[in-house]
């Protein structure tokens, strides 16, 4: 079964029925024992860092997922849910994320922000993530973003700058696109996901 | 790797129902917009937009219910305009599956409404839908309301910068000169509001030919908004992308149906 986090961000539904393509079960949940225990736990996340932290702690998201990193239990986190995973972001005032990695989420220098639509990516080596998607588009919608290659398998966007798309590390994984809103391609990425766990 | 324009095909919805003509032979309901939404998803569409026209409180329901199905079929972003006024109306359409909102109106009679929804959600779900046309104000382009029909007294430039450092994170330009006549995009209207603003615009009224479409996009919009030329089969989205592609403009992959 795959929980799909719910801490209070917006569009959980339709991220449901892009996970349940892959043919597993899918639950939204805000239940700690619930979340603990799924074969894969999504975090999804809208609105700014701090917000988002915020609604992670009041349901003890933050404490949940470094408990499933510790038990190797698989966990995808998406767009501002992958941010807030990393130790620092900068989006109004400097915030303390969950920590999984040690980088700041900063915002993009680029001439348009938010960085809106769909973008390839570089995929990393040996990526099990993008297999048979490596040429496609994926959707983005965001202003912040880590600009340096994180974890086992960093796979890299450019918009101004080059900046992390994706990452997989071991039992943690994490997109700063929108792979249930990637058409096909997103699919078929999270197909790549939970056959994974 | 460079970001691609956007196609969006855009739906005027009342009470469940596209409205403007649809004349899509292999649509076994043309007034459907599930199915419309759906088919538009197959032909490469990279967003949809649904512009809720219902007068009624009964039909603004049930446009939650059409957001709703669409979500649940469709994993394109989706769009929703039309009527909303508070940032409850906008939770409502996010949590049946909206990815966005655009408003308009509301923005204008009351501009804080634009804070108050970014502070909430994002200024990534919020949309500013501008009706402009051209006029003796400052910038030479000022805001309508009504369809057009009435002036707002509203310079366009000034309220698209006022828009944007209340935190909208996109302006639709919607050329109510322009609009239903097929005779390309508004130009000058596009650059000038490019000028002015940070955010991705999406050009709106006007499309015609494929080459207005990549005029569009000389001019600086970062999407493409149309109704009639795709409701009517005029072009098809997959053509208008084929003849991007060939004029290097970065599309998305081209699917043909």
């Amino acid at each position: 079964m795959i929980a799909i986090l719910d801490y209070g961000s917006g569009n959980l539904r339709s991220a449901q029925r892009a996970f349940e393509t892959s043919g597993q079960e899918v639950l939204i949940t805000s239940d700690y024992e619930v979340a603990l225990n799924s074969d894969g736990l999504v975090v999804p996340g809208v609105g700014a860092f701090a917000a988002c932290m915020q609604g992670l702690s009041a349901i003890r998201g933050d404490q949940l997922v470094r408990e499933r990193v510790t038990l190797k239990r698989p966990t995808l986190g998406i767009c501002v849910g992958m941010q807030i995973l990393f130790s620092r972001g900068v989006e109004y005032g400097s915030h303390v994320g969950v920590g999984v990695w040690d980088a700041t989420v900063e915002k993009l220098e680029a001439p348009i922000l938010p960085h809106m639509g769909w973008n390839t990516v570089a995929a990393g080596t040996g990526s099990s993530l993008f297999k048979g998607v490596e040429k496609e588009s994926f959707y983005f919608v965001h202003s912040y973003a880590v600009k340096e290659k994180v974890g086992a398998i960093p796979t890299m966007a450019h918009h101004g700058e080059d900046f992390l798309a994706a990452v997989e590390d071991g039992i943690i994984a994490a997109t700063q696109f929108h792979p249930e809103k990637s058409g096909d391609a997103g699919l078929h990425l999270i197909k790549n996901w939970t056959d994974s766990i | 790797m460079s970001l691609s324009v956007r196609i969006i095909p855009c739906l005027d919805v009342t009470d469940g129902r596209v409205v403007k003509g649809v004349n899509f032979t292999d649509l076994v309901d043309a007034g459907d917009p599930v199915e419309m939404a759906s088919l538009y998803g197959l032909e490469g569409a990279d967003e949809l937009t649904f512009l809720d026209i219902s007068a009624s409180v009964a039909g603004r329901e049930t446009t939650l219910d059409v957001v709703r199905k669409t979500a649940e079929q469709v994993f394109i972003p989706l769009t929703v305009g039309g009527g909303i006024r508070t940032v409850e109306d906008v939770d409502r359409l996010l949590r049946a599956g909206a990815d966005k909102v655009s408003i308009n109106t509301a923005a204008l009679s009351r501009p804080e409404l634009i804070a108050e929804i970014a502070d909430r959600f994002g200024s990534q779900v919020l949309v500013l839908s501008v009706d402009a046309r051209r006029a003796r104000t400052d910038s030479g382009f000022e805001v309508t309301t009504h369809g057009g029909r009435e002036s707002a007294c509203v310079d366009a430039l000034a309220w698209v910068e006022k828009a944007c450092a209340l935190g909208v994170g996109e302006i639709l330009l919607n050329s109510m000169d322009a609009d239903g006549t097929r005779a390309g995009y508004d130009i000058g209207m596009i650059t000038a509001v490019r000028a002015v603003s940070k955010v991705p615009l999406i050009a709106s009224g006007g499309a015609g030919t494929l080459e207005d479409f990549a005029s569009a996009l000389d001019a600086g919009a970062n999407a493409l908004l149309a109704a009639s030329v795709f409701h009517f089969g005029i072009h098809r989205i997959g053509d208008v992308k084929k003849y991007l592609a060939g004029h290097n403009y970065s599309v998305r992959n081209v699917h043909t149906v």
